[in-house]
């Protein structure tokens, strides 16, 4: 790959050179080349439309069509520009600047999917549906990834978002059906995470027990308590315990009829614009009150917190409750909003995903709730794929949110620093 | 609020059946700098954990202004006046200094939002008044040592201490900057401020202090003024007379087998942690690596070993080259090693004080045959080097880990030098051991140079590198800033730990 490799400038092997990883420029130019020839020269010949506006829209924005193959060559191209800039950065002794990867990634998710859209059945997409179903899918992940920086910033390690987000979808239903409303379902999810929460908590601070386990265990406790009620007291009792009904949908009138950013931002239901509340809180709280500079002080460096008269350990149990109940509020989503009943394990190893998206968002809310999207929109693209029926098997579809967390948390995050304290319990003197 | 009068009335503290403190009074009289002067394990952080409300005393009272108090958290007794600079510093790495300041007094407006501006201001103005010089929007894990503990007395003074408590403040110091921090306590002094100064360094105790408190082994023995010799305060630091000079006859160096040459070692980050280094080491000669700590020591010794990764340059041993070869390999060449942190690299804390002795050689003859070990050779090599080098341990099949700093270093010191060596690095000897054992291991290492082993001692105390060196090579910033004689006077040599070249000598 003559492309990425440049001869060494005369007179930098005399003096040791500090040159930034390779890793950037090398693995950008070996996707930009994929993409060229996949994308471009094997493309397919059908144009593919991506709708922005639904027919009932106020404002209609015409479509954009791009022609497979000639779409696929241009994007290739421009890859491989990004690709070359970055590796004329590191011959300069330069690391490539970060917006370049994230650029990078936007363009080389767009050609795919021009890629796979141009040769379905049917190409044709709607890409106002395929975002607004993304934030959809990604409101239970950005309850989680939430739960799990609060837990994280204090120093707790939150292995049991999974269970938290169980525990709240189940109860959610159970309440909700049995007060016939399903915002107190709402409130009762978060007491039920938090409730979880407070077993982690109280294990891991108080009886120091490896965190690590006892969120593992909570997993596997939860989903065996919510199954085992699920099969003895929901499935023969349907109308009685888990019919919960749905939360509204409550749009705002006129701003809702915004293209894309309206059904997203503006038509939400309350957990929805709960979710955007409580990343804008957390942001707030962490870094600019008093309360966060004390989280990620015992966070960061509990005996100093200590020395200065925080309650280490108060401060760790109350956050971890807090979060737990903010993954309640997000398992509440799987039943009271995504769908108006309870199963088995309806959580599906999205808290999994929230820890990742929690890492990849670098321990910060705003970080969190953008991995989250990511997160959320290679579920929906799994999904929305099969509808309009992509060549590509549905398995390695099924694999996509896994592949891109894989990728995301092991490839991009690059050195990122967790809280010091993290998963340390702390035992004064 | 005025001048507060500390004191502390039969202060015990015990951990479990072991006393730390027992019986303590003491009493901190306004406007003076109070030095508790003890060796390391004496007690004396934990009295002044106690006075600080981070520990709750066995038995006793605290008195402040003749008034019983009841510290229930270090924020009760910040709340009296009582602030305190820990010998390990309290400071949030990635928080800025104005973050750490305010921490626990936050300045804040509506709804607990932080007014970090408040907090600058008062760090600008205290900065002004001392001569600080800190930035308050500077990372902390930015700042030099000397700084960061500029930055905790900076807590301490905006919380309106009266009494400051500084805890092993000089450990981490260069000579010069123990010097300004000097100055600081006489202008905290002059200012109204009492402090409550803990060291087992006798020099800055008797430059410094109104009053000294002796402590040993958890008790007071006794005060003395600062103009008391420095043989007195030692001897009652011990408890019996101690020479505090070594007797060591001069080197005679013979022929020079160990040579380093151009030694570069690179970190992670991408700086050379060591740079560029050459120097020898000739038979029976000892060469004393001084310097602050933190500026390339650990990796230089780590790289001569073999357990530093990204090492280019030279390091020869009777002419066969160490560099690259497995640390078992360097080992049998004949090179002894003391690690600086012996509980965690140079003993097994839960094997047995005997096993400890034989774990570079528990794969060789005569304490292994085949693949068993021989456990009563062990023993009796246990035996030996228990009664050689008066290690104080239950017996021989104790857990290392539960023995004294002192008696612990003992058993790292007597594995190492029970083979016969070409080479002896020891890194650290005597950190965190009792005077009386400090004694001992020197003895020990003038006693290995004078058979003729090249001998290599890093240390950070300046004092025992004057006390044990016959050449001192001064390291700063990874950098090799010279190698003079001994007997070169200690402002050269703290100028040197600074960066600044001796005269006459070559400067990069």
């Amino acid at each position: 790959m003559s492309a990425t490799t440049t001869a060494p400038k005369p007179g930098s092997t005399a003096l040791p050179v500090f040159r930034p990883s390779l890793k950037v420029p090398v693995s950008l130019g070996v996707l930009a080349l994929i993409a060229l020839f996949f994308f471009g020269f094997m493309g397919p010949d059908q144009t593919a439309e991506m709708k922005i506006s639904d027919a009932g829209d106020a404002v209609a924005v015409p479509a954009l069509m791009i022609p497979g193959q000639v779409g696929g060559i241009v994007f290739g191209i421009l890859l491989l520009a990004m690709a070359a800039y970055s590796v004329y950065l590191w011959t300069q002794g330069e690391k490539s600047p970060k917006w370049l990867p994230i650029a990078f990634a936007v363009v080389f998710v767009f050609a795919l999917l021009v890629w796979i859209v141009a040769g379905a059945r049917q190409p044709s997409i709607s890409l106002a549906g395929l975002v607004a179903g993304s934030v959809t899918l990604a409101v239970p992940l950005v309850f989680g990834s939430l739960s799990g920086v609060l837990c994280e910033r204090v120093g707790v390690v939150n292995i049991a978002i999974e269970g938290q987000l169980l525990g709240g979808a189940f109860t959610a239903a159970l309440v909700a059906t049995m007060t016939g409303s399903p915002y107190i379902g709402l409130i009762a999810a978060a007491a039920a995470g938090a409730a979880v929460s407070m077993v982690l908590a109280v294990f891991s601070i108080k009886y120091l027990v490896n965190q690590i386990i006892v969120g593992v265990v909570l997993n596997v406790l939860v989903s065996g308590l919510t199954g085992f009620l699920y099969g003895t007291l929901m499935v023969p009792n349907k109308e009685q315990f888990n019919t919960p009904g749905r939360l509204d949908i409550l749009p705002i009138p006129l701003l809702s009829d915004i293209p894309i950013i309206g059904p997203i931002l503006f038509e939400q239901s309350i957990a929805g614009y709960l979710m955007y509340i409580a990343v804008a809180v957390v942001w707030f709280g962490l870094f600019k009150t008093r309360w966060g500079l004390r989280v990620r002080a015992v966070g960061e460096h509990p005996q100093a917190a200590d020395t200065l008269g925080i309650n280490v350990n108060a401060t760790r149990f109350w956050n971890v409750t807090l979060g737990g109940a903010i993954a309640g509020i997000g398992g509440a989503v799987f039943t009271l909003v995504t769908i108006d009943s309870f199963t088995k394990d309806i959580s599906g190893g999205r808290g999994f995903i929230a820890l990742a998206a929690l890492i990849f968002g670098r321990w910060n809310p705003i970080g969190a709730f953008l991995a989250s999207l990511l997160f959320g929109f290679a579920y929906n693209l799994q999904s929305i794929l099969g509808i309009i029926g992509t060549p590509v098997p549905s398995q390695f579809m099924a694999m996509l949110p896994y592949l891109v967390t894989i990728f995301a948390v092991a490839g991009l995050v690059g050195k990122s620093r967790p809280p010091a304290a993290s998963g340390i319990p702390y035992v004064k003197g | 609020m005025g001048v507060v009068k500390l004191e502390l009335k039969g202060i015990s503290k015990a951990f479990g059946t072991f006393y730390a403190n027992q019986d303590i009074d003491l009493v901190v009289e306004s406007g003076q700098i109070h030095c508790l002067l003890g060796e390391n394990g004496a007690g004396k952080s934990t009295l002044m954990n106690v006075l600080y409300g981070l520990y709750e005393p066995t038995a006793g009272q605290i008195l402040v202004d003749d008034q019983a108090v009841n510290f229930r958290g270090p924020g009760d007794a910040m709340a009296v006046g009582i602030g305190m600079v820990h010998q390990h510093f309290m400071l949030v790495p990635v928080f800025t200094v104005a973050e750490n300041v305010a921490l626990g007094a936050e300045p804040t407006t509506f709804g607990g939002v932080l007014s970090i501006d408040e907090t600058r201001k008062k760090i600008r103005e205290i900065s002004d008044r001392y001569g600080f010089d800190v930035d308050p929007d500077a990372l902390v894990e930015d700042l030099p040592v000397g700084v960061q503990q500029r930055v905790e007395i900076i807590k301490a003074l905006v919380r309106e201490a009266k009494v400051l408590i500084l805890d092993e403040p000089t450990a981490v110091l260069t000579p010069q900057e123990t010097d300004e921090l000097l100055d600081i306590m006489r202008q905290l002094k002059a200012g109204g401020t009492s402090i409550v100064f803990i060291s087992h360094k006798l020099r800055e105790v008797k430059a410094v202090s109104d009053v000294i408190t002796v402590i040993r082994r958890g008790k007071v023995v006794g005060d003395a003024p600062p103009t008391a010799s420095a043989t007195e305060l030692a001897s009652m630091m011990v408890g019996r007379p101690v020479s505090l000079s070594l007797n060591k006859a001069p080197a005679q160096p013979k022929e020079t087998t160990f040579v380093v040459e151009n030694l570069t070692v690179r970190a992670a980050n991408g700086t050379n942690v060591v740079d560029g280094i050459s120097f020898d080491i000739a038979q029976g000669e000892i060469l004393a690596v001084a310097g602050v700590q933190g500026n390339g020591q650990t990796e230089l010794t780590e790289a001569i070993l073999g357990v530093q990764e990204h090492v280019t340059g030279s390091v020869t041993l009777d002419g066969k080259q160490l560099l690259g070869l497995p640390v078992k390999d360097v080992l049998r060449s004949g090179v002894g090693f003391v690690p600086e942190d012996r509980t965690v690299d140079g003993l097994v804390g839960p094997f047995s004080v005997a096993e400890n002795l034989v774990l570079d050689l528990y794969d060789q003859a005569p304490f292994a045959s085949g693949i068993s070990m021989k456990p009563a050779k062990v023993a009796e090599n246990a035996k030996a080097k228990i009664e050689e080098f008066d290690i104080r341990t239950p017996s021989a099949g104790s857990a290392a880990g539960t023995l004294s700093g002192g008696n612990q270093q003992k058993v790292v010191m007597a594995r190492e030098l029970s083979r016969p060596l070409r080479l002896f690095i020891a890194s650290q000897p005597t950190r965190g051991v009792d005077v009386g054992s400090i004694e001992f291991l020197h003895k020990r290492i003038v006693a290995e140079r004078d058979v003729g082993t090249p001998v290599m001692i890093v240390s950070t105390e300046l004092d025992e590198v004057i006390e044990l060196a016959d050449r001192i090579a001064v390291l700063y910033k990874g950098k090799l800033v010279g190698i003079v004689p001994a007997g070169t006077p200690r402002d050269t040599l703290g100028l040197m730990m600074a960066g600044v070249g001796p005269e006459g000598g070559s400067d990069d």
